[in-house]
């Protein structure tokens, strides 16, 4: 009977542990910024995964690279075939920690995020900066942040090394809401 | 001690349900969505004859191709080098769905105009389809001079051709086609000449590197032109792509670039020396 009693405690502690405070988007933004002096080149992507746990602090991202829209469709198509190479690297992903999450609440926060980054089957080890409100039904973050093309190892040809910049801005905005699984 | 043994493994438990990974988590979250398979074919062309890529809305081409003669003529004539066969053309995307194109040929100083629609797409994921068929239509009037008893009217002058492009892209490196083509030309130069020609295309793109492909096409005919002696055409292309060039480097048995011409009037024969080097240049704005 005591053990019994126990187990339920105890299964009654592992559900609540289970049900953990968890917030997730389906519709995170994240776009990009390419300026050279002969061409801008920008895309956005309005259909990225993120999840915040906010009883860990720990977050991670899942961005579709196809995903990805430009205003030519040209560039779009250049950018999956023969820069990111969508069909062999379908996903970008973040896995990372947001530093000091417990103590943030109710306001605007600027907050550090060290991850690590994986693209183009490259994983780099970055910390971003970002701007995060989080109340009790919403965790909110905003941000840039620049990347190194050559780091994630996509190359640019010689004859359009003029139209496309080795450093890309990327911006984010994620509304996680509070997930129930 | 049954106690403590029962404790520590719940709390192992929910430790461990706890660590989940987030990653997976977005992996079961992700919806299926419809991928729309792009880029089976880097131009709008395989080799001579159309692939079911389009130009995108709003998006013009412009495309300057090249046939030198043969180049078994030999030194004399640089081989093929003094001849040539040029066709340019503006090529537009009237939507993301339907292109076209106008074009001159110097060959026979002939005009022609198409009509090519995206009708439906090779998917994967959500709607899932295993392969795309676009639809090509056009028209070509001859304007060259006709020597003296054998004039022509205009009408006379006219060809149409119908494709039906059906094309999979099976993985990122290699693509197919079959093309089903018909030709009907208004004025035939002997009675034995067929007015309606029917063809099978088949075409290829293999890709060498990110930006270089090796391309083939041929086209089988079921009735054949009586007053000269035809061939299937047969034609080997190489792709190099740069931003918004697509350059092709191709040998062919056909000096001409258009399908009433290339598909039913080729005499050359590719094994026995009778090959086209030529090249397509295409720009798009």
């Amino acid at each position: 009977m005591k053990i019994l009693s126990t187990f339920f405690i105890g299964l009654f502690l592992v559900s609540f542990a289970n049900g953990q405070e968890r917030f997730l988007t389906k519709k995170g933004m994240i776009s990009f910024f390419s300026e050279t002096p002969i061409e801008n080149i920008e895309a956005q992507n309005n259909q990225v995964l993120s999840i915040v746990d906010a009883t860990s602090g720990k977050m991670a991202i899942a961005i579709l690279m196809k995903s990805f829209m430009f205003k030519k469709a040209l560039m779009q198509e250049h950018f999956n075939e023969n820069y990111v190479e969508s069909d062999k690297y379908p996903k970008a992903t973040f896995k990372g920690d947001i530093l000091d999450f417990d103590k943030m609440v109710g306001i605007e926060t600027t907050a550090s995020i060290k991850g690590n980054l994986t693209m183009h089957g490259v994983t780099n080890e970055t910390t971003i900066e970002a701007v995060i409100k989080r109340t009790v039904d919403l965790v909110e973050m905003t941000g840039d942040f620049f990347i190194n093309l050559s780091d994630f190892d996509v190359k640019i040809p010689s004859i359009v090394k003029n139209s496309i910049s080795q450093k890309i801005k990327v911006s984010f905005r994620f509304q996680h809401k509070p997930y129930k699984k | 001690m049954k106690k403590i043994f029962l404790n520590a493994f719940l709390i192992l438990a929910s430790l461990q349900l706890s660590s989940q990974d987030l990653l997976d988590i977005l992996e079961s979250e992700a919806p299926v969505i419809e991928n729309i398979v792009s880029a089976t074919f880097k131009g709008t062309r395989i080799v001579n004859g159309h692939s079911i890529e389009g130009r995108k809305d709003k998006e013009l081409e412009f495309i300057i191709a090249h046939r030198f003669g043969r180049v078994n003529t030999g030194f004399e004539e640089l081989f093929g080098l003094d001849q040539s066969n040029i066709r340019f053309s503006f090529e537009y995307g009237l939507s993301d769905d339907l292109t076209a194109g106008l074009g001159r040929s110097s060959f026979e100083k002939t005009y022609d105009g198409y009509l090519k629609y995206s009708l439906l797409k090779q998917k994967t994921g959500a709607n899932a389809f295993p392969f795309a068929v676009s639809l090509f239509g056009s028209v070509a009037a001859k304007s060259q001079k006709a020597i003296a008893g054998n004039e022509r009217t205009f009408v006379e002058s006219l060809f149409y051709v119908g494709q039906v492009l059906i094309a999979k892209k099976i993985n990122s490196s290699l693509s197919v086609q079959l093309t089903p083509t018909y030709v009907h030309r208004n004025l035939t130069t002997i009675v034995a000449d067929p007015h309606d020609i029917f063809a099978l295309g088949f075409g290829t793109r293999v890709k060498l590197s990110k930006r270089v492909s090796l391309n083939a096409e041929y086209y089988q005919q079921f009735q054949k032109l009586a007053a000269i002696n035809v061939r299937n055409s047969l034609a080997f292309g190489v792709d190099i792509e740069t931003g918004g060039h697509v350059f092709q480097i191709i040998l062919s048995n056909a000096i001409t670039m258009i399908e009433k011409s290339f598909i039913t009037e080729t005499t050359g024969n590719f094994f026995g020396g009778d090959i086209h080097l030529g090249f397509n240049l295409s720009r798009t704005f």
